[in-house]
Protein backbone atom coordinates (compact mmCIF):
# COMPACT_ATOMS: atom_id res chain seq x y z
CA UNK A 1 0.00 0.00 0.00
CA UNK A 2 1.68 3.21 -1.11
CA UNK A 3 1.08 6.77 0.03
CA UNK A 4 -0.60 7.83 -3.19
CA UNK A 5 -3.23 5.07 -2.87
CA UNK A 6 -3.93 6.11 0.72
CA UNK A 7 -4.30 9.76 -0.35
CA UNK A 8 -6.75 8.87 -3.13
CA UNK A 9 -8.75 6.63 -0.78
CA UNK A 10 -8.94 9.48 1.76
CA UNK A 11 -10.10 11.94 -0.90
CA UNK A 12 -12.68 9.41 -2.10
CA UNK A 13 -14.08 8.91 1.42
CA UNK A 14 -14.25 12.69 1.98
CA UNK A 15 -16.13 13.04 -1.30
CA UNK A 16 -18.66 10.36 -0.27
CA UNK A 17 -19.02 12.09 3.10
CA UNK A 18 -19.61 15.47 1.39
CA UNK A 19 -22.25 14.04 -0.98
CA UNK A 20 -24.03 12.22 1.88
CA UNK A 21 -23.99 15.41 3.98
CA UNK A 22 -25.57 17.34 1.09
CA UNK A 23 -28.26 14.70 0.64
CA UNK A 24 -29.06 14.35 4.37
CA UNK A 25 -28.81 18.11 4.94
CA UNK A 26 -29.28 17.98 8.73
CA UNK A 27 -27.08 19.17 11.63
CA UNK A 28 -26.54 15.57 12.67
CA UNK A 29 -24.24 15.09 9.65
CA UNK A 30 -22.11 18.20 9.08
CA UNK A 31 -19.99 18.55 5.94
CA UNK A 32 -16.33 17.51 6.13
CA UNK A 33 -14.96 21.03 5.76
CA UNK A 34 -17.00 22.24 8.75
CA UNK A 35 -15.73 19.31 10.82
CA UNK A 36 -12.12 19.94 9.83
CA UNK A 37 -12.35 23.59 10.88
CA UNK A 38 -13.78 22.54 14.25
CA UNK A 39 -11.23 19.76 14.52
CA UNK A 40 -8.27 22.15 14.36
CA UNK A 41 -10.04 24.62 16.67
CA UNK A 42 -10.83 21.87 19.19
CA UNK A 43 -7.23 20.64 19.21
CA UNK A 44 -6.38 23.72 21.25
CA UNK A 45 -9.52 23.35 23.37
CA UNK A 46 -8.69 19.98 24.90
CA UNK A 47 -9.12 17.51 22.02
CA UNK A 48 -5.36 17.03 21.94
CA UNK A 49 -5.37 16.08 25.62
CA UNK A 50 -8.19 13.59 25.05
CA UNK A 51 -6.24 12.20 22.12
CA UNK A 52 -3.09 11.90 24.24
CA UNK A 53 -4.94 10.09 27.05
CA UNK A 54 -6.51 7.62 24.60
CA UNK A 55 -3.17 7.10 22.87
CA UNK A 56 -1.55 6.33 26.22
CA UNK A 57 -4.26 3.82 27.17
CA UNK A 58 -4.24 1.95 23.89
CA UNK A 59 -0.42 2.00 23.61
CA UNK A 60 -0.03 0.75 27.19
CA UNK A 61 -2.55 -2.04 26.53
CA UNK A 62 -0.76 -3.05 23.35
CA UNK A 63 2.71 -2.93 24.92
CA UNK A 64 1.56 -4.94 27.92
CA UNK A 65 -0.09 -7.57 25.75
CA UNK A 66 3.04 -7.97 23.58
CA UNK A 67 5.28 -8.19 26.65
CA UNK A 68 3.13 -10.89 28.26
CA UNK A 69 1.61 -12.78 25.31
CA UNK A 70 4.66 -13.02 23.03
CA UNK A 71 6.96 -14.81 25.53
CA UNK A 72 4.03 -16.97 26.68
CA UNK A 73 3.21 -17.93 23.07
CA UNK A 74 6.87 -18.70 22.40
CA UNK A 75 7.14 -20.80 25.55
CA UNK A 76 4.00 -22.77 24.71
CA UNK A 77 4.98 -23.23 21.06
CA UNK A 78 8.51 -24.25 22.00
CA UNK A 79 7.54 -26.84 24.63
CA UNK A 80 5.35 -29.84 23.86
CA UNK A 81 4.47 -30.29 27.54
CA UNK A 82 3.32 -26.69 27.98
CA UNK A 83 1.50 -26.85 24.67
CA UNK A 84 -0.42 -29.95 25.76
CA UNK A 85 -1.54 -28.39 29.05
CA UNK A 86 -2.08 -24.74 28.16
CA UNK A 87 -3.25 -24.69 24.54
CA UNK A 88 -6.68 -26.22 25.29
CA UNK A 89 -7.29 -23.52 27.92
CA UNK A 90 -6.28 -20.75 25.52
CA UNK A 91 -8.35 -22.15 22.69
CA UNK A 92 -11.39 -22.33 25.00
CA UNK A 93 -10.99 -18.70 26.10
CA UNK A 94 -9.95 -17.25 22.73
CA UNK A 95 -13.37 -17.15 21.00
CA UNK A 96 -15.13 -15.48 23.95
CA UNK A 97 -15.75 -11.84 22.97
CA UNK A 98 -13.78 -9.90 25.55
CA UNK A 99 -16.06 -6.84 25.27
CA UNK A 100 -18.52 -8.68 27.48
CA UNK A 101 -16.01 -8.37 30.31
CA UNK A 102 -16.20 -4.56 30.33
CA UNK A 103 -18.54 -4.38 33.36
CA UNK A 104 -16.67 -7.17 35.16
CA UNK A 105 -13.28 -5.52 34.68
CA UNK A 106 -14.67 -2.13 35.74
CA UNK A 107 -16.16 -3.73 38.85
CA UNK A 108 -12.91 -5.42 39.78
CA UNK A 109 -10.37 -2.77 38.77
CA UNK A 110 -12.32 0.39 39.36
CA UNK A 111 -12.66 3.46 37.19
CA UNK A 112 -9.03 4.42 36.59
CA UNK A 113 -6.75 3.74 33.66
CA UNK A 114 -5.94 0.23 34.91
CA UNK A 115 -9.37 -1.11 33.94
CA UNK A 116 -9.23 0.45 30.47
CA UNK A 117 -5.70 -0.79 29.79
CA UNK A 118 -6.63 -4.25 31.10
CA UNK A 119 -9.55 -4.49 28.67
CA UNK A 120 -7.31 -3.72 25.69
CA UNK A 121 -4.71 -6.10 27.07
CA UNK A 122 -7.29 -8.91 27.34
CA UNK A 123 -8.30 -8.58 23.70
CA UNK A 124 -4.79 -8.38 22.29
CA UNK A 125 -3.36 -11.01 24.62
CA UNK A 126 -5.35 -13.86 23.09
CA UNK A 127 -4.80 -12.72 19.50
CA UNK A 128 -1.04 -12.52 20.01
CA UNK A 129 -0.61 -15.68 22.07
CA UNK A 130 -2.51 -17.80 19.55
CA UNK A 131 -0.65 -16.45 16.51
CA UNK A 132 2.78 -16.59 18.18
CA UNK A 133 2.15 -20.10 19.49
CA UNK A 134 1.11 -21.29 16.00
CA UNK A 135 4.16 -19.62 14.47
CA UNK A 136 6.53 -21.20 17.01
CA UNK A 137 5.02 -24.67 16.46
CA UNK A 138 5.40 -24.25 12.69
CA UNK A 139 9.13 -23.51 12.73
CA UNK A 140 10.83 -26.18 10.57
CA UNK A 141 12.66 -28.71 12.77
CA UNK A 142 15.67 -28.50 10.44
CA UNK A 143 16.12 -24.87 11.44
CA UNK A 144 16.11 -25.82 15.12
CA UNK A 145 18.52 -28.71 14.56
CA UNK A 146 20.79 -26.52 12.50
CA UNK A 147 21.02 -24.04 15.40
CA UNK A 148 21.46 -26.82 17.94
CA UNK A 149 24.38 -28.11 15.92
CA UNK A 150 25.96 -24.66 16.30
CA UNK A 151 25.76 -25.10 20.06
CA UNK A 152 22.42 -23.39 20.70
CA UNK A 153 20.51 -24.53 23.77
CA UNK A 154 16.99 -23.51 24.71
CA UNK A 155 17.87 -19.89 25.56
CA UNK A 156 19.76 -19.28 22.34
CA UNK A 157 17.00 -20.95 20.33
CA UNK A 158 14.50 -18.48 21.79
CA UNK A 159 16.80 -15.56 21.11
CA UNK A 160 17.93 -16.49 17.61
CA UNK A 161 15.03 -18.54 16.20
CA UNK A 162 11.73 -18.40 18.05
CA UNK A 163 11.69 -14.66 18.70
CA UNK A 164 12.63 -13.42 15.21
CA UNK A 165 10.46 -16.10 13.58
CA UNK A 166 7.47 -14.93 15.59
CA UNK A 167 7.96 -11.21 15.08
CA UNK A 168 5.81 -11.07 11.91
CA UNK A 169 3.06 -12.98 13.77
CA UNK A 170 3.20 -10.51 16.66
CA UNK A 171 2.91 -7.55 14.29
CA UNK A 172 0.11 -9.23 12.30
CA UNK A 173 -1.80 -9.86 15.53
CA UNK A 174 -1.31 -6.23 16.52
CA UNK A 175 -2.46 -4.99 13.15
CA UNK A 176 -5.53 -7.22 13.19
CA UNK A 177 -6.41 -6.14 16.71
CA UNK A 178 -6.05 -2.38 16.39
CA UNK A 179 -9.66 -1.89 15.21
CA UNK A 180 -11.05 -3.95 18.09
CA UNK A 181 -8.69 -2.34 20.58
CA UNK A 182 -9.82 1.17 19.60
CA UNK A 183 -13.48 0.07 19.70
CA UNK A 184 -13.04 -1.31 23.21
CA UNK A 185 -11.17 1.84 24.16
CA UNK A 186 -14.21 3.86 23.10
CA UNK A 187 -16.57 1.70 25.17
CA UNK A 188 -14.31 1.75 28.22
CA UNK A 189 -13.99 5.55 28.03
CA UNK A 190 -17.75 5.96 28.24
CA UNK A 191 -17.60 5.01 31.92
CA UNK A 192 -16.41 7.09 34.83
CA UNK A 193 -13.80 9.24 33.18
CA UNK A 194 -13.47 12.84 31.99
CA UNK A 195 -10.62 12.21 29.61
CA UNK A 196 -10.22 10.21 26.45
CA UNK A 197 -11.72 10.37 22.96
CA UNK A 198 -14.56 8.02 23.90
CA UNK A 199 -15.65 10.40 26.63
CA UNK A 200 -15.14 13.43 24.33
CA UNK A 201 -17.25 11.98 21.48
CA UNK A 202 -20.06 10.93 23.79
CA UNK A 203 -20.05 14.22 25.72
CA UNK A 204 -20.04 16.41 22.60
CA UNK A 205 -22.70 14.34 20.82
CA UNK A 206 -25.10 13.31 23.58
CA UNK A 207 -24.77 16.09 26.15
CA UNK A 208 -23.83 19.24 24.21
CA UNK A 209 -25.33 18.18 20.85
CA UNK A 210 -22.28 19.78 19.27
CA UNK A 211 -22.17 17.53 16.22
CA UNK A 212 -19.20 19.11 14.41
CA UNK A 213 -17.13 18.67 17.59
CA UNK A 214 -18.41 15.11 17.98
CA UNK A 215 -17.27 14.33 14.42
CA UNK A 216 -13.96 16.01 15.18
CA UNK A 217 -13.60 13.43 17.97
CA UNK A 218 -14.51 10.63 15.55
CA UNK A 219 -11.86 11.92 13.14
CA UNK A 220 -9.33 12.01 16.01
CA UNK A 221 -10.20 8.44 16.97
CA UNK A 222 -9.87 7.32 13.33
CA UNK A 223 -6.51 9.04 13.14
CA UNK A 224 -5.48 7.23 16.32
CA UNK A 225 -6.35 3.84 14.79
CA UNK A 226 -4.80 4.73 11.43
CA UNK A 227 -1.65 6.05 13.08
CA UNK A 228 -1.25 2.82 15.02
CA UNK A 229 -1.92 0.78 11.91
CA UNK A 230 0.75 2.62 9.95
CA UNK A 231 3.04 2.47 12.98
CA UNK A 232 2.83 -1.32 12.98
CA UNK A 233 3.43 -1.32 9.22
CA UNK A 234 6.50 0.82 9.74
CA UNK A 235 7.80 -1.51 12.45
CA UNK A 236 7.27 -4.50 10.21
CA UNK A 237 9.23 -2.87 7.39
CA UNK A 238 12.02 -2.02 9.84
CA UNK A 239 12.18 -5.30 11.76
CA UNK A 240 11.09 -7.78 9.10
CA UNK A 241 13.00 -6.47 6.10
CA UNK A 242 13.40 -10.01 4.78
CA UNK A 243 9.66 -10.23 4.12
CA UNK A 244 9.77 -7.34 1.67
CA UNK A 245 12.74 -8.31 -0.50
CA UNK A 246 12.18 -9.71 -3.95
CA UNK B 1 38.45 -39.97 16.17
CA UNK B 2 34.91 -41.43 16.03
CA UNK B 3 34.08 -44.76 17.60
CA UNK B 4 30.64 -46.31 17.43
CA UNK B 5 30.25 -49.36 19.68
CA UNK B 6 27.28 -51.75 19.73
CA UNK B 7 24.93 -49.03 18.53
CA UNK B 8 21.23 -49.73 18.76
CA UNK B 9 18.72 -47.15 17.63
CA UNK B 10 15.09 -47.19 16.61
CA UNK B 11 12.29 -44.66 16.40
CA UNK B 12 9.28 -45.29 18.60
CA UNK B 13 7.45 -48.52 17.71
CA UNK B 14 9.66 -49.15 14.67
CA UNK B 15 12.15 -51.87 13.97
CA UNK B 16 15.75 -50.91 14.86
CA UNK B 17 17.66 -49.03 12.19
CA UNK B 18 20.90 -50.08 13.85
CA UNK B 19 21.57 -53.10 16.02
CA UNK B 20 25.03 -53.95 17.33
CA UNK B 21 26.46 -51.55 14.71
CA UNK B 22 30.14 -50.60 14.95
CA UNK B 23 32.46 -48.37 12.96
CA UNK B 24 35.62 -46.41 13.63
CA UNK B 25 36.61 -43.25 11.77
CA UNK B 26 40.10 -41.75 11.98
CA UNK B 27 40.95 -38.06 12.11
CA UNK B 28 41.12 -36.40 8.70
CA UNK B 29 39.29 -39.17 6.88
CA UNK B 30 36.47 -38.47 4.46
CA UNK B 31 33.52 -40.84 4.72
CA UNK B 32 30.48 -41.04 2.51
CA UNK B 33 27.37 -42.77 3.83
CA UNK B 34 25.30 -44.26 1.04
CA UNK B 35 22.10 -46.24 1.00
CA UNK B 36 18.48 -46.37 -0.06
CA UNK B 37 15.79 -44.14 1.44
CA UNK B 38 14.84 -45.09 4.98
CA UNK B 39 18.01 -47.09 5.66
CA UNK B 40 19.13 -44.73 8.45
CA UNK B 41 21.74 -42.55 6.72
CA UNK B 42 20.48 -39.27 8.11
CA UNK B 43 19.73 -40.86 11.48
CA UNK B 44 23.34 -42.00 11.74
CA UNK B 45 24.50 -38.46 10.95
CA UNK B 46 22.15 -37.01 13.59
CA UNK B 47 23.48 -39.57 16.09
CA UNK B 48 27.02 -38.38 15.29
CA UNK B 49 25.86 -34.78 15.67
CA UNK B 50 24.46 -35.55 19.12
CA UNK B 51 20.95 -34.59 18.03
CA UNK B 52 19.68 -38.14 18.60
CA UNK B 53 20.62 -40.50 21.43
CA UNK B 54 21.31 -44.24 20.99
CA UNK B 55 18.91 -46.68 22.64
CA UNK B 56 22.02 -48.59 23.68
CA UNK B 57 25.67 -48.64 22.76
CA UNK B 58 28.07 -45.74 22.69
CA UNK B 59 29.33 -43.08 20.36
CA UNK B 60 32.54 -41.33 21.31
CA UNK B 61 34.26 -38.53 19.42
CA UNK B 62 37.79 -37.47 20.24
CA UNK B 63 37.76 -39.82 23.23
CA UNK B 64 34.69 -38.15 24.75
CA UNK B 65 31.38 -39.94 25.09
CA UNK B 66 28.81 -38.09 22.98
CA UNK B 67 25.76 -37.06 24.98
CA UNK B 68 24.76 -33.78 23.31
CA UNK B 69 25.77 -31.65 20.30
CA UNK B 70 29.49 -31.15 20.46
CA UNK B 71 30.91 -27.62 20.02
CA UNK B 72 33.71 -28.89 17.74
CA UNK B 73 31.35 -30.62 15.28
CA UNK B 74 29.72 -28.78 12.40
CA UNK B 75 26.49 -29.97 10.77
CA UNK B 76 25.28 -28.88 7.34
CA UNK B 77 21.78 -29.91 6.34
CA UNK B 78 20.10 -30.56 3.01
CA UNK B 79 18.10 -27.34 3.11
CA UNK B 80 21.09 -25.40 4.50
CA UNK B 81 19.30 -24.40 7.75
CA UNK B 82 19.81 -20.69 7.07
CA UNK B 83 17.73 -18.18 9.00
CA UNK B 84 15.46 -16.50 6.42
CA UNK B 85 15.33 -13.26 8.44
CA UNK B 86 19.11 -12.87 8.60
CA UNK B 87 21.40 -11.64 5.85
CA UNK B 88 24.20 -13.79 4.45
CA UNK B 89 26.66 -11.99 6.74
CA UNK B 90 24.45 -12.50 9.80
CA UNK B 91 23.94 -16.16 8.92
CA UNK B 92 27.68 -16.76 8.63
CA UNK B 93 28.15 -14.91 11.90
CA UNK B 94 25.41 -16.89 13.66
CA UNK B 95 27.61 -19.61 15.19
CA UNK B 96 29.96 -16.97 16.63
CA UNK B 97 26.99 -15.04 18.03
CA UNK B 98 25.63 -18.19 19.68
CA UNK B 99 29.05 -18.77 21.26
CA UNK B 100 29.29 -15.16 22.39
CA UNK B 101 25.78 -15.53 23.82
CA UNK B 102 26.91 -18.34 26.15
CA UNK B 103 30.58 -17.52 26.57
CA UNK B 104 33.19 -20.28 26.93
CA UNK B 105 31.16 -22.62 29.16
CA UNK B 106 32.52 -25.91 27.76
CA UNK B 107 28.96 -27.06 27.10
CA UNK B 108 27.61 -24.88 24.31
CA UNK B 109 30.94 -23.23 23.53
CA UNK B 110 34.45 -24.71 23.77
CA UNK B 111 36.33 -23.81 26.98
CA UNK B 112 39.12 -22.22 25.00
CA UNK B 113 36.81 -20.18 22.74
CA UNK B 114 38.06 -16.69 22.00
CA UNK B 115 35.67 -14.54 20.03
CA UNK B 116 37.24 -13.33 16.82
CA UNK B 117 35.46 -11.96 13.83
CA UNK B 118 36.69 -13.92 10.83
CA UNK B 119 33.41 -13.54 8.96
CA UNK B 120 34.66 -11.21 6.25
CA UNK B 121 37.53 -13.60 5.49
CA UNK B 122 35.13 -16.51 5.09
CA UNK B 123 32.74 -14.49 2.95
CA UNK B 124 35.59 -13.59 0.66
CA UNK B 125 36.95 -17.13 0.62
CA UNK B 126 33.55 -18.52 -0.34
CA UNK B 127 32.87 -15.81 -2.93
CA UNK B 128 30.01 -14.34 -0.92
CA UNK B 129 31.28 -10.80 -0.24
CA UNK B 130 29.03 -9.27 -2.89
CA UNK B 131 25.87 -10.89 -1.48
CA UNK B 132 26.74 -10.33 2.19
CA UNK B 133 23.78 -7.97 2.66
CA UNK B 134 21.28 -10.15 0.81
CA UNK B 135 18.78 -12.47 2.46
CA UNK B 136 18.79 -16.24 1.71
CA UNK B 137 15.69 -15.85 -0.49
CA UNK B 138 17.65 -13.47 -2.73
CA UNK B 139 20.59 -15.75 -3.52
CA UNK B 140 21.07 -18.96 -5.51
CA UNK B 141 21.07 -22.49 -4.09
CA UNK B 142 24.85 -22.70 -4.53
CA UNK B 143 25.36 -19.44 -2.65
CA UNK B 144 23.08 -20.67 0.14
CA UNK B 145 25.14 -23.82 0.46
CA UNK B 146 28.35 -21.78 0.50
CA UNK B 147 26.81 -19.64 3.25
CA UNK B 148 26.00 -22.77 5.29
CA UNK B 149 29.54 -24.09 4.81
CA UNK B 150 31.07 -20.72 5.75
CA UNK B 151 28.88 -20.54 8.86
CA UNK B 152 30.05 -23.95 9.99
CA UNK B 153 33.72 -23.50 9.15
CA UNK B 154 33.86 -20.07 10.82
CA UNK B 155 33.58 -22.02 14.09
CA UNK B 156 36.74 -23.97 13.21
CA UNK B 157 35.30 -27.45 13.74
CA UNK B 158 37.34 -30.65 13.60
CA UNK B 159 34.42 -32.74 12.31
CA UNK B 160 32.16 -31.78 9.42
CA UNK B 161 28.85 -33.62 9.09
CA UNK B 162 26.86 -33.06 5.89
CA UNK B 163 23.39 -34.35 5.08
CA UNK B 164 22.85 -34.52 1.30
CA UNK B 165 24.16 -30.98 1.03
CA UNK B 166 24.42 -30.82 -2.76
CA UNK B 167 21.31 -32.73 -3.80
CA UNK B 168 19.31 -29.71 -4.93
CA UNK B 169 22.11 -28.07 -6.92
CA UNK B 170 22.82 -28.22 -10.63
CA UNK B 171 25.65 -30.49 -11.83
CA UNK B 172 28.27 -27.74 -12.30
CA UNK B 173 27.61 -26.05 -8.95
CA UNK B 174 27.47 -29.44 -7.25
CA UNK B 175 30.90 -30.51 -8.51
CA UNK B 176 32.33 -27.08 -7.73
CA UNK B 177 31.13 -27.30 -4.12
CA UNK B 178 32.19 -30.92 -3.75
CA UNK B 179 35.73 -29.94 -4.76
CA UNK B 180 35.64 -26.93 -2.46
CA UNK B 181 34.52 -29.11 0.45
CA UNK B 182 37.32 -31.61 -0.16
CA UNK B 183 39.98 -28.91 -0.44
CA UNK B 184 38.79 -27.25 2.77
CA UNK B 185 38.80 -30.58 4.60
CA UNK B 186 42.34 -31.28 3.40
CA UNK B 187 43.49 -27.76 4.31
CA UNK B 188 41.98 -27.78 7.81
CA UNK B 189 42.54 -31.52 8.43
CA UNK B 190 38.83 -31.93 8.97
CA UNK B 191 37.11 -35.27 9.33
CA UNK B 192 34.22 -35.36 6.88
CA UNK B 193 31.13 -37.54 7.07
CA UNK B 194 28.73 -36.89 4.25
CA UNK B 195 25.37 -38.55 3.66
CA UNK B 196 24.28 -38.98 0.07
CA UNK B 197 21.93 -41.07 -2.01
CA UNK B 198 24.03 -40.51 -5.15
CA UNK B 199 26.53 -43.28 -5.89
CA UNK B 200 28.80 -40.98 -7.93
CA UNK B 201 28.91 -38.42 -5.13
CA UNK B 202 29.83 -41.09 -2.58
CA UNK B 203 32.57 -42.42 -4.87
CA UNK B 204 33.87 -38.91 -5.57
CA UNK B 205 34.02 -37.70 -1.95
CA UNK B 206 34.53 -40.63 0.40
CA UNK B 207 37.88 -42.26 0.90
CA UNK B 208 35.68 -44.74 2.71
CA UNK B 209 32.16 -45.43 1.53
CA UNK B 210 29.79 -46.87 4.13
CA UNK B 211 26.89 -48.64 2.47
CA UNK B 212 23.82 -48.97 4.65
CA UNK B 213 21.12 -51.49 3.87
CA UNK B 214 17.50 -51.93 4.79
CA UNK B 215 17.08 -51.92 8.56
CA UNK B 216 18.34 -53.27 10.79
CA UNK B 217 21.96 -52.47 9.97
CA UNK B 218 24.18 -54.84 11.91
CA UNK B 219 27.44 -55.01 10.00
CA UNK B 220 29.13 -52.04 8.38
CA UNK B 221 29.76 -52.54 4.65
CA UNK B 222 32.76 -50.33 4.02
CA UNK B 223 34.41 -49.80 0.64
CA UNK B 224 37.90 -48.35 0.41
CA UNK B 225 38.34 -45.57 -2.10
CA UNK B 226 41.85 -44.22 -1.47
CA UNK B 227 41.99 -42.03 -4.57
CA UNK B 228 38.92 -39.95 -3.67
CA UNK B 229 39.63 -36.25 -3.91
CA UNK B 230 42.61 -36.65 -6.18
CA UNK B 231 42.74 -34.84 -9.48
CA UNK B 232 41.03 -36.69 -12.35
CA UNK B 233 39.65 -39.27 -9.91
CA UNK B 234 36.15 -38.90 -11.38
CA UNK B 235 37.38 -39.98 -14.80
CA UNK B 236 39.53 -42.86 -13.50
CA UNK B 237 38.89 -46.55 -13.98
CA UNK B 238 38.84 -47.08 -10.19
CA UNK B 239 36.04 -44.52 -9.82
CA UNK B 240 33.84 -46.22 -12.40
CA UNK B 241 34.56 -49.66 -11.00
CA UNK B 242 33.57 -48.50 -7.50
CA UNK B 243 30.38 -46.92 -8.87
CA UNK B 244 29.51 -50.22 -10.59
CA UNK B 245 30.25 -52.19 -7.45
CA UNK B 246 28.15 -49.90 -5.26
CA UNK B 247 25.34 -50.01 -7.81
CA UNK B 248 25.34 -53.81 -7.83
CA UNK B 249 25.49 -53.98 -4.02
CA UNK B 250 22.53 -51.63 -3.68
CA UNK B 251 20.54 -53.57 -6.29
CA UNK B 252 21.40 -56.85 -4.58
CA UNK B 253 20.28 -55.53 -1.20
CA UNK B 254 17.01 -54.16 -2.53
CA UNK B 255 16.19 -57.36 -4.47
Amino acid sequence: MNRRDVLFATLGLILIWQITALIVHRPILPAPWEVFVVFFKELGNGLLIHFGVSLWRVSAGMALSVLVAAPAGLAIGGSKTMDRFLSPIIYLLYPIPKVVFVPVVLLFLGIGDTAKITLIFLILFFQIIVLVRDQAVGIPPQLIQSLQSLGAGRRALFRFVYLPASLPAILTALRQSIGTAVAVLYISELFATKYGLGYYIYYQGSTLFNYPAMYAGVVAMSLLGLGMYFGVDWLERKWCRWKFVS
Amino acid sequence: MIKINSLKFNYQNNIPLFSGFEISISRGETWAILGPSGCGKTTLLYLLAGLRKPISGQISIGGQLLTRPRPHSGLILQDYGLLPWSTVYENVELGIRVRDFYGPDGKHTPDNFQSKNNISDWLERMGLSEVADKFPSQISGGQRQRTAIARTLALEPDLLLMDEPFSSLDAITREDLQNLTLSLCAEKNLTLVIVTHAIEEAAALGKKVLLLNQAPNKNAHIFDNPNAGQKNHRSSQAFHELCDLLWKEMQHESA
